[in-house]
């Protein structure tokens, strides 16, 4: 921490500031009036208090069952794809060539699906999956499977599912092989030197070493997947019924939909709310990496290559510190 | 060094899945509909450039790809020009309430778009710019500058203060330091937090279609009210959608080994 201290650093952030606080503060500023007031139309408003919000955390009110509801089918479908995507990523990391241009080809292969637009990504799934004219579906119904995801919820789930892991399984494993990479030759030599099998190298030195990437890529996964909208919504439209519909499609219903402001403004924040806890974890976890990463390249690591020596938890670098 | 057992199969195995919607997509693109929905085949038979010709000349399709092109290079420039000396300032200096600005903007990274595309239908319909290209660009700033401030802050980072203090000592101005000898030295940073910002505001749909209506109606939005209004025009559809996936696919390339910490914010 050698910044110097410097208020004048203010004129270069301005920009910024300005930019994000426009497009950032004042909508949210919005969200925080109409969430306190109700509106027949006409642009009548009238006064509610905090009552939109108690409503919206008791399950038996019509709101407060949607968005509960909805929550949890979105924080079921957060812990699912966590739990396919972060395995199946380290496997795939661990799965790369080693070197050469089949390196660079299974990356760009594995970054394609990122860089799909997401309503095309829904599309090419709708596509994929239907047993008229989708490769997916066909096969499925032809082997007996009675597979559509129109009118099944399991078939649904399923469906949005597998999309979401076809679509970010690819960050998870680009994350796990950029920590992968960053790790010494000099660590698994040391391990054969001690004879050390396949299980331990993969326990002692790269999933320590994958520690801090693992948990962006699941603190990363999580968010994205608890804000998602465009990709269910175009496979499924939230259906079969409600059953994949998600805190943002709901919240899209309620506000764009009914045009019913006060409700969708406090879903908003409440959702709104839990993000941003979530991120500040994140941005701990940020954060405290970055401090990490100086004091090891401070310390050059003239050690013994001791597995464990990279991943002591540094003292946390507390956000306050800037008000001095 | 870091490989397991039946790690090519495995590589194969995920490649094929990854590979293989998206060559349904291709592969439907050159059908014509008469074959897409009466026989299932694995590649045309009667290939066809019908769709693809439709879309290059019929105005409501190209203007779609032209509307999206126009917010995103729009975006980009802005997002860009205000995080550079941002994230100069973030990575020399300590000034009051650094810490809670940097992870203020982190936030607002990470917002759900659902949250705000009733606000910002609002804001941009009080302040006229409802249906321009430049409701879209703004809104995703809010998004992209976060993002663009965060990764050119691990690049700045990354040239040593000597340089600075050289350049100084030497007699530069700052905004000559700046454009003369900082820029060129994070190119490369500037390339990928450019390409990130105009991929994170290409794939993005919901705000693009709320503050949008009639004359800056982006692909996205096109694709999905066409489609429902001319009864599933599949080969269409599927000719819309690689052509959607053509910018991402050219750039790639050059970005491979940034991927990972674009989608990290910088810090892997």
């Amino acid at each position: 921490m050698d910044k110097t201290v410097n208020q004048k650093a203010w004129f270069l952030v301005l920009p910024v500031f300005l930019v994000v606080a426009f497009s950032a503060v004042l909508p949210l500023m919005t969200v925080v009036n109409y969430s306190m007031q109700d509106t027949f139309g006409n642009n009548q408003f009238f006064w509610n208090g905090v009552g939109w919000f108690k409503e919206l955390l008791d399950p038996s009110t019509d709101l407060g069952g949607r968005f509960l509801a909805s929550l949890g089918r979105n924080l079921f479908f957060s812990l699912v794809i966590l739990a396919i995507e972060v395995p199946l990523g380290i496997v795939v990391a661990l799965s790369m060539p080693r070197q050469g241009w089949p390196v660079a080809a299974c990356l760009v292969t594995l970054a394609l699906p990122l860089l799909i637009p997401w309503n095309v990504v829904g599309t090419i799934w709708q596509i994929f999956g239907r047993p008229d004219i989708g490769l997916l579906g066909y096969v499925l119904n032809h082997v007996g499977l009675d597979y559509n995801y129109v009118s099944n919820d399991i078939d649904a789930w399923v469906t949005v599912i597998v999309m979401d892991v076809w679509h970010w399984t690819s960050l998870v494993a680009l994350l796990c092989y950029a920590g992968l990479k960053s790790i010494p030759d000099a660590y698994y030599q040391a391990a054969q030197i001690d004879g050390a099998s396949r299980w331990a190298v993969f326990k002692a030195i790269q999933l320590p070493k994958m520690n801090r990437v693992l948990l962006i890529a699941v603190l990363l996964r999580f968010m994205d997947s608890f804000m998602i909208y465009t990709e269910p919504f175009v496979v499924t439209g939230g259906g079969p019924g409600n059953s994949t519909t998600f805190v943002s499609i709901e919240l899209v219903k309620i506000a764009l939909g009914q045009f019913d402001l006060g409700k969708a403004a406090a879903l908003s924040l409440v959702y709104n709310l839990i993000i941003l806890i979530v991120c500040w974890i994140f941005y701990t976890v940020m954060t405290n990496a970055g401090v990490e990463r100086k004091v090891q390249t401070e310390s050059k690591p003239a050690v013994e290559p001791k597995p464990s020596a990279g991943l002591k938890p540094v003292p946390a670098l507390k956000p306050k510190e800037g008000v001095a | 060094m870091h490989s397991i057992p039946g790690r090519r199969l495995i590589m194969g195995l995920f490649l094929i899945f990854l590979m293989l919607p998206i060559y349904w997509l291709v592969n439907m693109s050159f059908k014509t509909n008469g074959e897409i929905i009466s026989t299932m085949t694995l590649w045309p038979h009667a290939p066809t450039l019908q769709h693809y010709r439709r879309i290059f000349t019929d105005e409501s399709w190209y203007s779609g790809y032209i509307n999206s092109l126009e917010y995103v290079v729009i975006n980009t420039i802005i997002s860009i020009s205000v995080a550079l000396p941002a994230a100069y300032a973030f990575s020399r200096y300590r000034f009051l309430g650094d810490k809670h600005l940097f992870f203020w903007l982190l936030s607002n990274r990470m917002a759900p778009a659902a949250v705000y595309a009733l606000p910002f239908f609002n804001l941009y319909s009080a302040i006229g710019l409802f249906d321009t290209p430049w409701a879209v660009a703004l809104a995703h700033c809010i998004f992209n500058v976060p993002l663009a401030v965060w990764i050119l802050e691990g690049f700045v980072s990354g040239v040593p203060r000597e340089i600075d203090e050289t350049a100084f000592l030497d007699g530069y101005s700052f905004p000559r330091f700046f454009i003369r000898i900082l820029v060129p030295l994070i190119a490369s940073g500037i390339g990928v937090a450019a390409f990130f910002c105009f991929m994170f505001s290409w794939v993005e749909l919901l705000l693009a279609r709320t503050l949008t209506s009639v004359n800056a109606k982006p692909i996205a939005a096109v694709m999905t009210r066409t489609v429902s209004a001319a009864g599933m025009d599949w080969g269409l559809l599927a000719a819309a959608g690689v052509l959607t996936i053509i910018p991402g696919a050219l750039v790639i390339w050059f970005v491979r080994n940034y991927i990972a910490r674009g989608f990290a914010l910088g810090r892997v």
